[in-house]
């Protein structure tokens, strides 16, 4: 059962930029979700829209079942939102600040959930201090603890990890991971492949105010994942042998490596074919590798594709 | 209605009030005897009584009012504007709060501050003058109502204005020429009668009118009146917010 529904949700600015252009989208309860895209792509105005920040220009989006615009209060209040800029009342401290959220959402005070969001958060050491005075990781960590602090069941992270360093980044996907396993719903975005890779159940990628694509991670990078072989050689080549010429194989490395490009979902692969016909030429292997294409590529890969088509 | 939300709100607007105390307290205490000094003493001693009343306490009420007004505007313009320039606005948009909650919260707040300057001020002139109240109810009902109305008008600047500057220009240019040419340290009576017709234009000057009227039994203007110009205030305003907020004026993109 879907706990976000989005329905041909549409957004044009002032301006007259229009930001989405008829995005449908339902988010299962419970799983993670990243959306990837590029700068500009749409995907802070998504959130924004959904979060109430944002007015829609058309379409509907529910929470839970309730209506974003007509029964904001119920929706609103299941959302937690980590923004993507920093905003943090300098003054306040990292307590206050976090007790102030759990206050805004309509919850009575409750010492007790503060400080497990704050020591989960490696925060509880600097519960004292004004939040000008913390790095920006701890900031963001903070930005996080005031949307936790009111217990959401969906959870907006948006680019929760940018100009993170490494140890904050992992610590940030056990908190995640910690969150789905409570049974939170979570949707990210990033602009780091790597972390949708790591840890989403399902990839959504934005281009130009458009879903391009919703699909299981795995079955994404199954479905299009290509596999390339490369065959070291003893001794380099100049030219393929005509043998070889039915196969899609690259000379790299100046002659000393043949990559063959083959599609997993196939049937047949073609490798064994391939390596008797190899050894039939009088080439002689040194080493095998096979490597999968990244979420990295296949995102490049879509995205590049839009901007052709754009383009003719 | 999301009380719990309302509390918050106004309970950090509060706490910013108490973290800067001295400068909230002792600046209103040495402002008013500044004025004593100088206005009460010094030309006050060489100023007959003012229908009937001494100087010095004859702009009690109008010194109050000139606090409580500019006061109630600062607090709550830079109450609101301030999430909005570090950006903390994003949570109070997206909190499961209605625009009446928010107001409530802030105007509240702000509200509360100028009252209690308000008080701050009657008590400093206490020390200098002798201060009898005819009507102590009127008194805190007309102080109640500044406070509010100009808080929201306040919340309003602070929503409409783009920058720091934005935020200074209409309590600088309208508000302060204003509450001065309002009446606060003469009585309107005193004025050229072309003067007292341009002056019964000024909405302040019923303000200060009725307030005055609360201390000492006489007004300018009609008490009804009075109590007419700060209602209507007080709705124009609430008007206006509940306008900005259902469009989402200059907050919501």
């Amino acid at each position: 059962m879907s706990i976000v529904d989005i329905l041909d949700l549409k957004k044009v600015y002032d301006g007259g930029f229009e930001a989405l252009k008829g995005v449908t989208l339902a988010i299962e309860e419970g799983e993670i979700l990243a959306l990837l895209g590029p700068n500009g792509a749409g995907k802070t105005t998504l959130i924004s829209t959904v979060c109430g920040i944002v007015n829609p220009s058309s379409g509907s989006v529910t929470v839970g079942g309730h209506d974003i615009q007509r029964d904001f209060r119920a929706a609103r209040a299941m959302i937690g939102l980590v923004p993507q800029e920093i905003h943090l009342e300098p003054f306040e401290t990292v307590w206050n600040t976090v007790r102030y959220s759990r206050g805004l959402f309509g919850l009575p005070r409750d010492d007790a959930h503060i400080e497990t969001v704050l020591r989960q958060l490696s925060l509880w050491d600097k519960r004292k201090s004004k939040t000008m005075e913390l790095s920006g990781g701890m900031k963001r960590r903070v930005l996080i603890a005031k949307a936790l602090s009111h217990e959401p069941r969906v959870l907006f992270l948006d680019e929760p990890t940018a100009g993170v360093d490494v140890e904050l980044r992992k610590d940030m996907w056990n908190v995640v991971a910690d969150l789905k396993a409570s049974g939170v719903t979570i949707i990210l975005t990033t602009h780091y492949i790597e972390e949708a890779e790591a840890i989403a159940d399902r990839v959504g990628v934005i281009a130009k105010g458009e879903l391009l694509l919703l699909e299981e991670k795995a079955a994404l990078m199954a479905r299009m994942g290509k596999k390339t072989l490369d065959i070291e050689l003893t001794a380099p080549v100049v030219e393929l042998p005509a043998v070889l010429a039915g196969y899609d194989l690259d000379l790299i490395s100046d002659g000393q490596t043949l990559r063959y490009s083959y599609d997993t979902k196939g049937d047949r692969t073609g490798i064994t074919k391939l390596l008797a016909d190899l050894a039939a030429a009088g080439l002689q292997m040194r080493d095998l590798l096979t490597r999968q294409s990244s979420l990295e590529e296949i995102f490049v890969d879509l995205v590049s594709e839009t901007d052709q088509e754009d383009a003719a | 209605m999301n009380l719990q939300a309302v509390k918050s709100i106004y309970m950090v607007e509060m706490a910013r009030f108490f973290r800067t105390l001295a400068q909230s307290f002792i600046s209103p205490v040495i402002s008013t005897s500044l004025y004593f000094v100088v206005f009460g003493t010094a030309i006050g001693s060489r100023i007959d009584q003012v229908e009937g009343i001494s100087y010095g306490a004859f702009i009690v009420p109008g010194l109050i009012m000139l606090t409580v007004m500019t006061q109630g505007i600062s607090n709550a313009s830079f109450g609101i504007y301030f999430p909005k320039f570090i950006g903390t606005i994003f949570e109070l948009l997206s909190a499961p709060v209605n625009f009446l909650e928010i107001v409530i919260g802030f105007a509240g707040a702000a509200a509360t501050k100028a009252m209690f300057i308000g008080l701050v001020i009657l008590a400093t002139s206490a020390l200098f003058v002798d201060i009898t109240i005819m009507h102590p109810f009127a008194m805190l009902a007309f102080l109640v109502l500044t406070c509010v109305s100009f808080a929201l008008f306040g919340f309003i600047i602070g929503i409409w204005a783009k920058n720091f500057e934005q935020l200074q220009l209409i309590p600088l240019l309208v508000v302060t020429p204003l509450v001065f040419l309002g009446g606060s340290f003469y009585s309107i009576s005193m004025l050229p009668p072309i003067w007292q017709t341009i002056s019964f234009f000024n909405p302040v000057v019923y303000l200060i009118s009725g307030f005055r009227w609360s201390f000492f039994g006489t007004s300018d203007v009609p008490i009804g009146l009075s109590l007419l110009a700060i209602a209507g205030f007080t709705a124009l305003c609430l008007g206006i917010v509940w306008w900005i907020f259902r469009t989402g004026w200059r907050i919501r993109s």
